[in-house]
Formats: C-alpha cells, structure tokens, sequence
C-alpha cells in the first residue's frame, strides 16, 4: 500500500524546529535526566582515571595502557551480547562455558585443519549453543535463567569431554595474528582489542537503526505488545540468545590467542562480570531498558577497578568486594532516578 | 446530622505530570453507605486508596472523628481500622483460601505450631458469617473462580469490623445473587456502624444501596446528593458534564459492501456459534457483561488465539490467521483492552510504540529509515494532537488519555480496513474520549470497518450504527441504531435472568 499522508520533508522540519524552540533548557535538562545512568558510569569511569593517575606513575604507561585495553576485550565482547539477551528480558548464563568451548575447539583444532576453518567451527559452535539457548527460551517458554543454568553446565561438560587437559595452539600465525598487535602509530594497540571496539558500533547500529534491534528493545518491556503488533517475538529472542554465543565464542578466540593456552575451564564465572557491565551501565534486568555506550562504560569501568587494584597489589578478593559495591550503587542509582 | 466519621480536606494528588485529585474536599458519616461515582480517571479509586494508605497525598489532610490523622500505607490504615477491597485482588494465588483470609494473624497453639485446625474453622467461621457458602477453605486461591475470589477479598476485609470499608467496584465480578449478598451484608455492616463507601459505575446498584452519593469529575468534586433526592438523568449530566448529543459525533457514513463475516467461530469452553458480519464503514458496537466472550472472539479473529470451530472470511476469502502478524499482513489492527498490559511497551518512546506495528514497512533490508519514520510518526502525532509532541518522550511519563492515542496511532499507522476496538476509551478524561470518538467516526467515513468493544453503555448507544450483544460467549441478540435502548441491550447481556 502506497503512502497515503505523505507529509512533506520540509515541513516536518519546520515542526521539529518549532518544538526544539519550545523550551531547549526544558530538553536539555530532560536528555541529562533521561540518561543519568550513562553519565553516571562516565564520572565514575574519569573519578576512576583521575585517582588512579594521580597516585600512580605506571598507570599512564603504554604497557599499562594497552594491556588494560587487552585485558577487557573478553568482557567487553561477552557483555555486549549479554546486554541483547537482558534487553529482551532474558539472561544468559552459559557464556562462560561458550567462551572455553570456542577457545578450546579453536585451539584444539587448528592441528589437524586449517587454522582459519578451526576459527570458522569454532564461531559456529557459540553460534550453536545461542540457538539452543533461544530455541529452548523462545519455542518452548521455558525460563532463561534454568535455560541457561542448564547449559552452563553441559556445554562446560562437553568441553571436558572434548579435552580435559589444555589445549595448546599449534599453529604460530594463530598467536601473532589474534594475539598480536596493531603496527604502525597505533603502537601497541592489541588486534583484540580492535575487534572489540568494532563491534559497539556494529551492535549499537543493529540495535537503534534496525526493525529487529527496535523490536528487541521492545519485546523486553512488554512481549505481549509486541506480539500483538505482529512481530515475531521468537525470531528476536533467538536472535538475541544468537549473537549473545557468537560474542562468547569471539572472546573465546580471542582469550586462547592471547594466552596461548586454552584451559577446559575457561571462562568461568564470566557471565557475572557481563552482568555486571551491563548493569552498571544501565541495562535493567527483566528487560526495558539498557545501551551499548553505557555497556562500554561498564566494561571499562570494571576493566579499571582490576588494573588499579592489580597496580597496588591488592588481592583479588578485595577487587570482588569493590565490583559487588559498585554494581548495588549503579543500581541504586538508576532506581533514584526513576 | 452527626459529626462526620471521616473528612479529607483539600485533597490532591498527581502522577507523572497528570493531576488525579484537585483539592477534593469529602466527608461521610458512621453507619452510611456513601457511594462514590464518576467516569473512568474521574479520581475516585485514587481518592479511596489515599484513604487506604495505597496511594500517597500529595497535600491535603485526612480527618477521623474531627482528629487529624497520618495515613501513609496500608498499614497505618489498617491500624485506624479502615479496610479496602479493590478491584485489582490482593490475594496470593497459591495459598489457601484460610491463609489469605488470616494473612498475618494465623493462629498458634501452645507450642508455636501454626494451628491449622483452627485456622481453617475461623476461615469458615468469617465466610459463612458474611453470607458466602460453598467455599473451600482449603483450596489454593488460584482454583476458585473470579467471583469467590472477590468473596475471599471481602472475606478478609471484614476478619475485623472495619470503622471504614472501602468497596471498589465489588460488583464488577459477581452475578445477581451474589450482589444481593452483598447488599444484605452491606445493611448489616451499617447497623454496626461502619462507614462504607462504594465505588460503582452501575448506576442502579448505587441508587439501590447508597445513602448518599458522591461525583467526581476530572479530578474535582462535582457535588455530593442525597440519593432519594436524586435520579439517573442528574446524575449522569453531573458525572459527564455536557450532554450526550455533545460527546458523540454525528454520522455521516453509509454501510458498504461487507468486510469481515465470522460463521459459527467457537473456541472451547470460551464462546460458541458466534456469527456476525462487518461491513465497510461501519461501526459495529459489541455489548456484553464482563465474561461474556467479547474480547476472546476479537483475539481469534487476530490470530492471538487459536478458534476450535468456525470460519472467517476476509474481503469473501476464508481467512484463519495463525499469529498476530498474519492478521497485521492482512489488514486487521486490534487495540487490546488493556494497554499497560498488551497495548503499549511503556519503557519505550513514543516514536517506538507508534512504530512497532508498521517497523518493516518503514525499514529497508531490515534497516531502519530514520526520516521515513519521523515522518510517519510525527504525521499521527499531529493528527491525534499527543501531547508532548516530543518522540523519544517515555511513554509511561504521559497521561492515561495520550497513552491511548499513542495506542490508537500505532494501529492508524498500520492502515488496516478492520480495526478492532477493544474498550478504547477506558480510563481516559471526557475531552479525550470526545477526540477518539471524532477519530473513530472519521476512520468510518473513509471506509474502515469498526468492530467496537465496550461495557460502557452510552458509548456503544453513542457510536454504533449497528449493536451485537453478547452473553456468556453466545450472540444474545442484534439491534439495528434504532431499536437499541439501554434496557433492551441490558435485558439481552444480563447473566442469567433478565434484569428488572
């Protein structure tokens, strides 16, 4: 059916000036209301980097630099496929176990087939276990958190019956291609990480500019809404569970090339420190509300809080405790402000 | 007369920027049965739950015998022995019938055991004093059926006799006779001197049990009457404020050529043997009592659910649709009775929710335009004058009549040639209601057909060009404009008998 009340481009300009005239403080104000949250992870984040550099001469190094930018591209390629499955109101549980299971298969792999066919299966199979993951979820209602629990141990299973010792890359282009830097100005600039940074935009794009990453968004405010608005809510929620395993898969690549080992238990215990990510920047869980500025402004924070603990040799068990005070105060926050 | 039991004073009260009370002055005596009536968003549920302890005042103040009182939850409410029972229950489904009548005074034996003997007895002991029989106490609260629900929430309102019993709208839920119940309890409450105030939007009822009656309007108070001293006719002009000649636009359309035919569509246990056609332009109204089947024969023309008998036909051609979408694809919007639960995603903008139903027509490759979009949305933005105008406004920060105009836009936008209405204009102001009303009218000018669903009475007489009146999941009856009255609409979907 042809566009029937076609209105002018030129006209709907003039009213979108007339209403931007119409109390631009009163816009502003609400815009900074509106998005408390992300600014909040923002001045954490540059609190964060003020202390730090304040009160460390190896902080602003290159080395510590670039190995803080290495060190967070796992969680940052988790957290953002966990930041799709929460905005539809889900959550993914199995994430770590999809990590080892693609560092594992990719590394294990390449002895005995091409290396670039080994990364290629081991993509796949994240790619796999999002889909049982969604089908389970979005075909047979069943609940994300068991769903996903369930998973999270018989995938991490599956990894230890493939190896249950680690498996060490053979192949040496595997270490200096993923694990190795960007040349160039860019100095010591990690290809991981360069992968990462990639991949916001990418899923921020998908999310805001595509019919399917509005549904997305929509479907975790209100599914039956969205059902009745004739969408298939299915295809989105698999769709979600989907790029959430592939993003797992990425990182598991990425982990085993950067270590140069990959371990059965890889990966474990990462599904909280995604949760934690999205959270922090702003994602509700059970679905409404969430963004991948904010995502990323979690990750770095986290990111943070571990190379500033490790400047100063704090145990790691004091790091847990700061990450648990952090997340209960962005949360708090964002109930604040609503 | 006597010094009033209860007075609020200057009561007012806003949510998200939309005023619900404007300094409500109210008082009501001991022993009377004070009616409270309006339209829908007239106030009154938010007047009785700041009584409750529900809802906080914004400003004003609460009188108990001439005393100043802080009534900030339920608690402090239930302290100074005020009790509700609301529309929406406040049971848990899984527990028993005695434990959510006894909620938080479940009885002990010596030992600290819960006593459920005892329990069970004093359960028994409270339904049966009250009038309700043939309730298992034992039984989950989710097993029994909406009216004995509503029983058990009276049930345990009145555990104590409440100075104040708060009844919203009881008798939403219950048939004939369980309303006489109800009334028969409600005498025996007065004579122990217990305030009740009554929230009803049937008319008769309130004129049958009420002392004296309260309207509210758009957040005001209208005046309070005396009820012998009253009658209908006053009492709905002080509700709506302006006649119904004014409210309903004029018709213009002529019926053209049919639409939509439904022949002996049943779904099992739902409703069976519904037939009826619909015709281009027209506005077919559709009446019935909560229950009666109206809203599950809209959800299977729509593919949300799935008839077990029957056919449809669309433009001649038999159509079954399986989902939602293939419905939309078709060309058959539906706005659901309920937008907070199935109408809108309140966490989105409004350019999202108008845009969710029509999001592959305004994208490429799955890719959105952005422009188109705009465009579109702030077209209907316009045209159904929501207000803010602004579209990455929140949804739930508007008002209850914008909220469903951003409903109504998202399906307007989806041009469908059927477009179902289920209830479209509940809790939205007068003003709103005469805007939808206008927009409804002019969709049938330009050839839309209109399945209207509606409990409301003088919107199904007001709109309708022809009328379907619906009992207990059958087609009761059919009236043409002309020979549809009140009486005989009511006559036709009254449960069981006819009403007198």
């Amino acid at each position: 059916m042809r566009n029937v009340t076609q209105t002018s481009p030129s006209r709907v300009a003039s009213l979108k000036e007339r209403l931007r005239a119409g109390g631009s403080s009163r816009r502003l104000y609400e815009t900074l209301r509106h998005h408390w949250a992300d600014y909040g992870v923002i001045v954490a984040f540059i609190v964060l980097v003020i202390i730090t550099a304040s009160t460390s001469d190896v902080f602003f190094t290159e080395r510590n630099i670039s190995n803080l930018l290495r060190q967070i591209v796992p969680n940052g390629l988790i957290s953002l496929g966990m930041l799709v499955v929460i905005l539809t109101g889900g959550i993914d549980l199995s994430v770590g176990s999809i990590v080892a299971l693609a560092g594992i298969l990719s590394a294990g792999l390449q002895d005995d087939i091409p290396l670039a066919l080994a990364i290629l299966i081991a993509l796949a199979a994240g790619v796999v276990a999002g889909a049982v993951n969604g089908v389970l979820i979005a075909r047979f209602k069943l609940a994300p958190f068991i769903v996903t629990l369930a998973t999270l141990g018989a995938i991490r299973g599956l990894v230890y019956v493939y190896s249950d010792t680690p498996q060490s890359p053979t192949n040496p282009a595997f270490r200096r291609i993923l694990g190795g830097s960007v040349g160039g100005i860019a100095g010591s600039l990690a290809v991981a990480t360069v992968i990462m940074v990639i991949c916001y935009p990418i899923i921020w794009f998908f999310l805001n500019r595509t019919s399917a990453g509005r549904a997305i968004f929509a479907i975790g405010g209100n599914e039956e809404a969205v059902r009745l608005a004739g969408i298939n809510v299915e295809r989105h929620i698999l769709a979600a569970y989907i790029i959430s395993g592939l993003c797992s898969a990425m990182a598991g690549v990425l982990l085993a090339a950067r270590l140069g080992i990959a371990q059965p238990s890889l990966g474990s215990g990462y599904e909280l420190d995604a949760i934690a990510a999205a959270v922090i920047g702003g994602a509700i869980l059970g679905g409404g509300g969430g963004s991948v500025p904010g995502t990323f402004g979690g990750v770095l924070v986290l990111g943070l809080i571990n190379n500033l603990l490790n400047l100063y040799n704090v145990q790691s068990y004091y790091q847990q405790i700061l990450k648990g005070v952090i997340i209960v105060f962005a949360v708090l926050a964002r109930r604040k402000q609503q | 007369m006597t010094e009033p039991l209860l007075q609020m004073r200057q009561i007012s009260k806003s949510y998200e920027g939309t005023r619900a009370l404007r300094g409500v002055d109210f008082s009501a005596v001991a022993g009377e049965v004070h009616a409270i009536v309006g339209e829908n968003g007239a106030g009154k549920s938010t007047l009785v739950k700041i009584l409750s302890g529900a809802v906080r005042r914004d400003s004003g103040e609460i009188l108990l015998d001439g005393r100043p009182v802080e009534i900030n939850s339920p608690f402090d409410a239930h302290h100074q022995g005020i009790r509700a029972v609301y529309q929406e229950f406040s049971l848990v489904p899984h527990l028993s019938v005695t434990e959510n009548i006894l909620m938080g005074q479940m009885p002990v034996t010596r030992g600290g055991w819960l006593d459920w003997n005892a329990a069970h007895r004093r359960a028994q002991a409270v339904l049966e004093e009250i009038g309700f029989y043939g309730i298992n106490v034992r039984t989950p609260v989710s097993r029994l059926s909406v009216p004995h629900q509503q029983m058990v929430e009276i049930a345990k309102a009145l555990l104590a006799t409440p100075r104040i019993l708060i009844l919203d709208e009881p008798s939403a839920v219950l048939s004939q006779e369980e309303v006489t119940r109800l009334f028969h309890l409600i005498i025996r409450l007065k004579q122990q001197s217990t305030l009740v105030l009554y929230i009803s939007h049937r008319l008769e009822e309130v004129f049958e049990v009420a002392d004296r009656i309260t309207v509210l309007k758009d957040g005001e108070l209208v005046g309070t009457v005396r009820s012998e001293e009253s009658n209908q006719t006053q009492l709905i002009r002080m509700m709506v404020g302006r006649t119904l000649e004014e409210i309903y636009p004029q018709r213009r359309s002529q019926a053209g050529e049919e639409v939509l035919r439904v022949h002996q569509l049943s779904r099992d246990g739902v409703f069976e043997n519904v037939s009826f056609s619909l015709k281009r332009g027209e506005v077919l109204g559709m009446f019935g009592l909560v229950g009666s089947g109206r809203t599950q024969v809209a959800r299977c023309l729509f593919g949300a659910d799935q008839p077990t008998s029957g056919q449809i036909f669309l433009h001649g051609q038999p159509f079954r649709p399986k989902t939602p979408r293939d419905a939309v694809e078709a060309g058959i919007a539906f706005l659901t009775e309920d937008r907070k639960r199935n109408g809108l995603v309140m966490t989105c903008s409004i350019r999202d929710n108008i845009s969710l139903a029509s999001l592959s027509r305004m994208s490429r490759w799955g890719v959105l335009s952005r422009r188109q979009q705009d465009q579109q949305v702030l077209a209907k933005v316009r045209e159904l004058d929501i207000r803010p105008p602004q579209l990455q406004r929140l949804v739930r920060q508007l008002s209850g009549g914008n909220q469903q105009k951003v409903v109504l836009a998202k399906w307007l936008l989806v041009r469908a040639d059927v477009l179902i209405l289920d209830e479209p204009t509940r809790g939205v102001d007068v003003a709103t209601k005469v805007e939808i009303y206008q927009i409804i009218r002019d969709l049938a000018e330009r050839g839309v057909a209109i399945l209207l669903i509606s409990s409301e009475m003088p919107e199904i007489l007001g709109m309708s060009d022809r009328v379907l009146v619906m009992r207990e999941g059958h087609v009761a009856g059919e009236f043409s404009q002309e020979q549809a009255t009140e009486e005989g609409l009511l006559a036709l979907a009254a449960v069981g008998s006819q009403v007198a």
